[in-house]
């Protein structure tokens, strides 16, 4: 093992194997907000009376959840394109050829695959909420909004965190499947160079310990953020 | 939609099924021998098997499947002349044993916390009930501990069967051809991703429903004093019965 090839600069893959750790994070963070945006939507869907959205929102958790994320990569690489041609062509007249930035392309595989599973997590935190209290929101007088933000939103907040925890280190290591589509992360760096320096061990035990650092220091931050969060709670 | 191609491609997905299962059930089988194994070592007194175990499984969970994959197929390569001295190359360079390797030992870890959290959901009262009616060691395991702890970690083994099942795609990264990698093939081929995406999709839909029916029909064969009051499907879509939870939470009220 050559531990001279994961030197800095032009000589050595370290700076690169870091910009690829930069980029993970970069794709993980977007998709990881995009999978809460969706998340809430569906899981108000699903907690919604009316069965329509109710049964779309059934539908979408049980497919994306069933399906290999591989699988669904494929679909939006080489699927988006031709719909963005489509649609460029036929709202906007626009003819020319385009494509999905792989960056998009990456983000949107793995939001929609962290949102369903941010989905189960925040409807179940909705309904940890004691229906008491909300009762006494209303007896109160607050209105509907009020209500929402000063009631729901807060402790929906702190009994998601530890799910939202675990969708955040799921949705990190999925950002590894992302390498197949040729996006330059952590894996798709190791990939590279280990194709050109004839070393695969040496980068892929790099890329490893990459991820190993990247969740363990996320971990800290969440467990950081469930102490914050659950320091007015009154433990016996 | 491109019917004729739907046409073409069904059999040959289909006819890749039986890898895809092949895959998922010997990790599985092998994952669960091995976790024991770790929730054992895990649960024990011993500091120091204690923290083989804990780091183990740290370890796995905290890394993506691909990067234990290719560290296991492209990377013993780097070590080819070692590997071969040792008599153990004819195994590494064979991507059928590297897949089932890598999903063995990955499922192992999240197996081995699944039984773990079992085992110590057994309330202490049952365990000295047990001892003062005299059990101890392999009886109050097997007539106890066992029992109660399967019951408690099935829903949560359930859910890393399809998980795994998912997982047995990532194979088609190393060159093995179950259903996710024959999809890729033909996308790549004939660049219709939409009808090869319905037909391998609703394939691990299938299995994972299977998968999913199977679990309950356990759980429900396990513990069917929860579920003699469950109606039956139809009655359920006519409304206005209740299920098992609210049935339990009603005699406890």
């Amino acid at each position: 093992m050559d531990l001279t090839l994961l030197g800095w600069g032009d000589a050595g893959w370290g700076d690169e194997m870091i910009f690829g750790a930069m980029m993970t994070l970069a794709v993980a963070a977007s998709a990881y907000a995009l999978g809460i945006v969706i998340g809430t939507g569906f899981a108000a869907m699903k907690l919604s009376r009316l069965w329509v959205l109710h049964l779309v929102a059934d539908i979408y958790t049980t497919v994306v959840r069933g399906i290999p994320e591989l699988l669904i990569i494929y679909l939006v690489f080489f699927g988006g394109g031709a719909v963005l041609r489509t649609v460029a062509k036929g709202v906007f007249g626009y003819g020319e050829f385009i494509d999905l930035p792989l960056f998009i392309t990456g983000m949107l595989c793995i939001g929609v695959s962290a949102g369903a599973y941010a989905t189960e997590v925040i409807r179940g935190a909705v309904l940890a909420v004691p229906a008491g209290q909300i009762e006494a929101a209303q007896a109160i007088g607050m209105k509907k909004s009020r209500r929402f933000w000063r009631i729901l939103v807060p402790q929906v907040a702190r009994y998601a965190l530890p799910g939202l925890g675990n969708v955040w280190q799921l949705t990190l290591k999925e950002t590894s499947l992302i390498s197949v589509i040729g996006l330059v992360e952590i894996m798709r760096q190791a990939v590279v160079g280990s194709g050109s320096t004839k070393e695969p061990f040496t980068f892929y035990i790099t890329a490893f310990v990459l991820y190993l650092g990247l969740a363990s220091i996320s971990n800290r931050g969440f467990l950081r953020a469930e102490s914050w969060a659950n320091r007015g709670v009154r433990t016996s | 939609m491109d019917w004729d191609l739907i046409e073409e491609s069904w059999p040959v997905l289909v006819a890749a099924i039986p890898d895809t299962v092949a895959l998922a059930t010997s990790s599985l089988a092998l994952g669960f021998v091995l976790a024991i194994g770790i929730a054992v070592l895990r649960l024990s007194e011993n500091r120091i098997a204690w923290a083989f175990a804990y780091g183990y499984v740290y370890i796995f969970r905290s890394t993506p499947l691909l990067v234990q994959l290719f560290l296991i197929y492209y990377g013993s390569g780097q070590f080819r002349p070692f590997f071969e001295d040792m008599g153990l190359w004819v195994f590494l360079r064979e991507p059928w044993f590297c897949a089932i390797l890598a999903l063995t030992l990955n499922t192992a870890a999240y197996t081995s916390e699944i039984i773990r959290g079992g085992i110590q959901s057994v309330p202490w009262g049952q365990l000295e009930a047990a001892r003062a009616c005299g059990m101890s060691g392999s009886l109050l395991f097997r007539r106890i501990v066992f029992p109660i702890a399967i019951r408690q970690a099935l829903p949560g083994y359930g859910n890393e069967i399809i998980l795994m099942v998912k997982a047995t795609s990532l194979a088609s990264t190393i060159t093995l051809l179950e259903v996710t990698g024959e999809a890729k093939k033909i996308i790549a081929a004939t660049w219709s991703p939409v009808e090869v995406f319905i037909i391998a999709g609703a394939i691990y839909l299938t299995i994972n429903f299977i998968v999913t029916r199977a679990v309950l029909w356990t759980e429900i064969k396990l513990s069917p004093q929860l579920y003699r009051d469950r109606p039956s499907w139809f009655a359920r879509l006519k409304g206005g019965v209740q299920g098992p939870v609210q049935a339990i939470n009603d005699q406890v009220h």
